[in-house]
This record gives C-alpha cells, structure tokens and sequence, in this order.
C-alpha cells in the first residue's frame, strides 16, 4: 500500500450487533479498515465471520429491526454514513457506492428487461431521459462484454446464463460510476472458468473506472487473484491485515496459516491437510480472550484472559492479532 | 447373472443418458439433452475416482445413473460381476446395501421431522438387517465412527450445523456396510476448515474399510487431494481420464489445461494471465458439431468442427483431442504408470 494514496472509505472501530433473545450481541467487533482509491481489499473469512455483515453495514442495508451499528464511523466522502438519514443514505446507495451479491437471479427483477433495470439505476440518480438511459445501458453491457448486446439489452434475466447475470449485476453497479464497489463473493456461484472471467473482468473495470473495491470472499485462491490488501476475519473480527504478497509470503496469525493449510490445491500435492478442529463460537458464546484461542494449537494461558490487539507486525502495515506470535517473530 | 471376474471393482461402459425437454401443448419446441455420452471408466477396489467439470457437464447424471436413482438409456454398470442395469427385486436390494451415496446438501437429504436415530435405522429395517438391539448399535457405531457423539444421535437435523449434518449423511451411508461411496459434491457446501474435517474423515473410513469412491466435484484441488485418478467431462462426455496428479500437472487435452489454469490457488505470483477464456459451455441440448470444445479452444482446426474425437487409449492415459497438448517429459511419466 502507497501511503500517499487517497483514502475513499475508511471504517473506524465498526461495531454491528444483532438482538438475539432480548439482548444486543456484536457480531462485528472493533473493525476498523481503509480503502484507497483504485485498490481492491479483500475481505476473507468463513461463514459467521462477520465479513457480509460489514458490507451491510457500510450500506446500512442490515434490518431494520434486530440489527444495530453499535458503535464506529464508516468515513466515506467527508461524511459519517452511520449517521446520514435513510433519505441521504438512499442517495449513497448505487450511487456512489455500489454493491453485487453471490447469486444474481435473487437479485434481478424477473419481470423487467435487463436493459430496463439498467436504466432504472441511472435514471434515479441521474436527471436522464429514458432514451438516454437504454442508451447508456447498452454502452455498459458492452463495456462488460455481453456478446450482442443490441439484442440482449431487452432480454429478461431468466435467458442469461449465470456468468452473464453477474455481468448484467455489474453494468448496473457500474451505472452511476461509483467510487466505491462491494462485492459479496460475487463469483461463488459460478463455474471456475467463469468465475475467472469475472475476476479478470473486475480488475479490468476498476483500473477504468477508477473505483476502490471492498471484495468479500471465502476462498484464499480468489483472494490471491485478484486483491491488493487482504483483511482475514475470523469471529466478527479482523485478525491479520496486510498487503497480498506479505499474506501469503508470511502467514502470521495462526487462523491464518490454518487456514492455507486446510485448503488443497490444484498445483501441488497437498499430502497433509490440515483441519481446524472445532468451530467459529456461536455470537451469543465468544469467549472472554482471544476468539480463535479455544482451536489455536499455540494458545497460552493469557490468550483465555486477555482479548488480543491488533498491532503491526512491521512497518509495511501487516498487522496481526496475536501477542504469541507477535513475541515469537520479533524474537 | 454374474459376469466376469467379481473383484469388488466398478465397471462402467458405454453410459448413456437422454433427456427430453421442451414439447407439450404451450411448451417450448422438443429438444433432446444428450446429459450422458458414450462415458466407460472403472473403479477397482478400494481406490477412487473423481469426476470433474462445470455445471450442466453430466457429472451428476452419471453419478445418480451408477445407482439407477436416474435409469440409464444405454450402456452397461457392473458391480462386482453384477449387472446392475439388469438387477431386478432381491438382487437389486442386495446391490444398494453395497452402493451407497452422499449428497452434497444433507440438510436437503434428511427428514426434517426424524430423528437421526430414525434416519440411520431406517435403512438397516429396510434392509432387515438384524434385531432391534443390533439396528440399534449399529446406528450408534456408524455416529461415533464418523465423529459425532452418541448422545446427539435422538436429535433433529436442524440442531447441526453445515458439517456434522454431512457426517450424518456420510453415517447413514455407512450403517449397511457398503463396499462403494457415490459421492456427489460432498465438500462443497462446507467451510474450508470443515471441509478438511470431512476430506479426513472421508480417507480415514476409505483406509479402515477398504472403500471404493465415486467422488464427484467441481474443485480441482479436493479431486487432487482425494481421488487416484480423475475423469474430467465436458458436455456429457469424458475428454479426458488418468492418474489425478498426471492430469493435473501435464493435461493433454486443452479443456483440462483451461479448468487447471482457470482454479485459482492461494498464491498472488501465480495470478491467471490467461486472457483467451473465451464463452461458455454451450447448452447440452443445443451443442456444436464436432468435438463439443472446438468453439472455446484454442488449438480447433479443421476436422475438430466436424468430426468428435475419440478418446484414446495410451498407457494409462486418455485424452478426446485431436491436437492434444504436448509434453516432453509426459513419455517418461506414462511409462512409470
């Protein structure tokens, strides 16, 4: 990361909590990141780790009831979103923030035409004529690269493939050029070789666009493809962050390096896999220390007491949420 | 009706699997979807075979068809010198008790309303498989042999999590003893963590009980890891088959090298530069000429638009192509197999 690049969104001390039995419990901690202009972070973790959570509530798309932002700043424009009105926020959303999720066919309108969708986008923020909407919709579904446009501009979402709805999903984020684009694992759902497309795809349109990408992900090979920074959540918190190359180069939390150890891999025999035992501890039952102490191999009695920071490792901003591994590497 | 040698293994020739779509009063024009081809492979004993390939590609069908879930239009399964196509009544029973199947959802394949006791009994009653006390035992052998605690065993589904509702599904699999594991996606619903769990376990029972596997997935990198040897489909047929490793490292045919190269691994130095991915799988009711490929690969020339290669017999190897890739070293590799 180059320090003298612009900050577009900056979450400080992000804390989200749900209700569950008349009590509020977090499940986003302390989460505090920054994405510069024309960066891709990615955001890792395994289900229940709170990465979707945090795109939500940058969005303030949680609902309305049962879910809060407890406490923490998402910076975005010279403005506090966590405490813009619903009417200000609405303005934000697919605007200058935009958001794609895993599966698009829940996220289209069946009974509209992709180009009429596309439109739709521009014409709420934007004071276009309809003309000039369909218009500007054909040029982003050729910007995405959906084979004859003309024709598929008025096709409903049901005649598109799975790789070509994502791609639709991404002309609409595109619509109104935002400055900041959420991507929830938006190639989860797709075949590897097309999931490689929309990769490629994505870096491609950020690097014209210009656009910052939160990209949200389970898989470390993603992750590896396509990210400048790297967040690895685990239990609602951020646990190791640090440039692409130093995440995979020099793993350092110990969730972290399980995790590359758990995973098999197409290029090399992976002889040993090894698996994490035990699970993520349930929201309402994190343990008063260190979330991932009760399945960490190199736990020590104070990781059960005290709730670990997270400091840096080196000066090139790797930071880790360890005390023992933190000791060990400084020797 | 036995045939040939029974040594416990899989011998698969010939599958074939038709669907009809379309048609009817207002329906859309009548298509046929060729789901299967023409697909053979075998399985000895104790060893396992991936099937891999993207979405639409058959894998599935022909995963379901080995155990007639989906009845086969041609071609012929045996099982340990059985006819499985043509087993009827009693013999037909006999030949599930060893077959079995995991599916990748197993909160969809278990009863909601049945306890897991029920679940893992039932098929031993079926079966009748010994008395009341001993179906019994037997289901709380099959739930601590795949890691799950006796107490847990009078619960319902929906108190598991991801995992161990596919340990469950992997128990009740096991409760009858089967010699063969029909395995359809069965890691990838779970986390990474999880999914190493149940990878484990799954080496575990193959080692202890001497299984045999049918292991089907879309990721390269658990078929890698699990299987001996692989057979990758495209459009319903096998267009390439051979020892995992072997196919992974060094593919003949340049689907295999796109599905390799298109599997993204945990490493930023080795980020796809592929530019050249060109479209999608064309649909199996609707697909090209010739080699099924020709439209996405890179090396189509001439007769791969009109003609379908077949997939030919090396040592130890097999590869659908006209042009295969070409190794150097690959000799010197068929010859150690």
């Amino acid at each position: 990361m180059t320090q003298a690049q612009e900050t577009a969104l900056e979450i400080r001390g992000l804390r989200t909590e749900f209700r569950i039995g008349g009590q509020w419990y977090p499940a986003v901690r302390d989460l505090s990141l920054s994405v510069a202009k024309n960066e891709t972070l990615a955001i890792v973790g395994e289900s229940g780790s709170g990465k979707s959570v945090t795109a939500l509530s940058i969005l303030r798309l949680l609902p309305q009831a049962g879910a809060r932002i407890g406490a923490g700043e998402i910076r975005f424009d010279g403005r506090n979103l966590a405490q813009l009105s619903e009417r200000e926020m609405s303005d934000v959303r697919g605007n200058s923030i935009a958001m794609i999720f895993q599966e698009p066919m829940t996220s289209l309108n069946p009974t509209m035409t992709v180009g009429e969708q596309i439109a739709e986008a521009i014409t709420i923020h934007r004071k276009v004529s309809r003309a000039e909407a369909m218009a500007e919709a054909l040029h982003l579904l050729k910007e995405v690269k959906i084979p004859s446009a003309e024709s598929r501009l008025h096709d409903y979402p049901h005649q598109f493939s799975g790789g070509m709805r994502q791609r639709v999903m991404i002309a609409m984020a595109l619509a109104c050029r935002p400055k900041v684009l959420l991507a929830d694992e938006p190639t989860t759902a797709l075949d590897v070789t097309i999931q490689a497309q929309v990769l490629m795809q994505l870096d491609e349109l950020k690097e014209a666009y210009g656009m910052s990408v939160l990209f949200i992900t389970h898989n470390l090979g993603v992750v590896a493809q396509i990210a400048d920074r790297v967040a690895v959540m685990y239990a609602g918190e951020i646990v190791e962050l640090a440039a692409v190359d130093a995440l995979f180069a020099q793993p350092t939390h110990p969730y972290t390096e399980a995790l590359l150890r758990a995973m098999p891999r197409v290029d090399r025999a992976t002889e040993n896999l090894e698996p994490i035992p035990g699970g993520v501890p349930a929201v309402t039952a994190m343990p008063p220390g260190c979330a991932y102490a009760p399945r960490c191999p190199y736990r020590q009695p104070s990781c059960e007491k005290d709730r670990p920071e997270l400091v840096p490792l080196d000066d090139t901003g790797h930071l880790v949420r360890c005390p023992v591994r933190l000791a060990k590497g400084r020797g | 009706m036995t045939i040939g040698a029974g040594n416990g293994s899989l011998e698969v020739r010939n599958l074939t699997k038709h669907f009809t779509i379309g048609g009817g009063l207002f329906g859309p024009e009548r298509k046929i979807v060729r789901a299967v081809n023409d697909v053979s492979f075998t399985i000895p004993k104790g060893t396992s075979l991936g099937l891999v390939g993207e979405s639409g590609c058959g894998k599935s069908t022909v995963a379901r068809s080995l155990l007639r879930l989906i009845e086969p239009d041609a071609g012929s399964v045996i099982f340990d010198g059985t006819d499985v196509r043509a087993a009827k009544g009693k013999a037909l029973r006999q030949l599930r008790r060893r077959m079995q199947i995991v599916f990748q959802d197993p909160y969809s394949s278990l009863n909601p309303r049945r306890t897991i006791r029920q679940a893992l009994e039932e098929p031993l009653r079926v079966h009748g498989l010994g008395s009341g006390k001993e179906i019994s035992e037997k289901a709380e052998a099959a739930i601590a042999e795949v890691g799950l605690s006796k107490e847990v065993i009078d619960r319902y589904p929906h108190e598991f999590s991801g995992g161990q509702r596919q340990r469950i599904g992997i128990a009740r699999a096991l409760v009858l003893d089967p010699e063969l594991i029909v395995a359809d996606e069965p890691v990838s619903a779970l986390d990474v963590s999880v999914q190493a769990q149940i990878l484990r376990l799954l080496e575990n029972l193959r080692e202890r009980r001497g299984l045999s596997f049918l292991f089907v997935s879309h990721d390269l990198g658990v078929v890698r890891h699990f299987c001996d040897r692989v057979c990758v489909m495209y459009l319903g047929r096998i267009v390439e088959q051979g020892v995992t490793a072997e196919v992974l490292d060094r593919p003949l045919h340049p689907y295999t090298k796109l599905l390799r190269d298109s599997s993204p691994v945990p490493d930023p130095t080795a980020r796809l530069t592929l530019t050249k991915i060109l479209g999608e799988v064309p649909s199996p009711a609707d697909p090209p000429p010739g080699c099924t490929f020709h439209p996405r690969c890179p090396r189509a020339a001439g007769r791969c638009m009109t003609a379908i290669p077949a997939l030919e017999h090396g040592p130890g190897r097999k590869a659908a192509c006209y042009y295969p890739e070409r190794w150097p070293d690959l000799q010197t590799a068929e010859a150690a197999v």
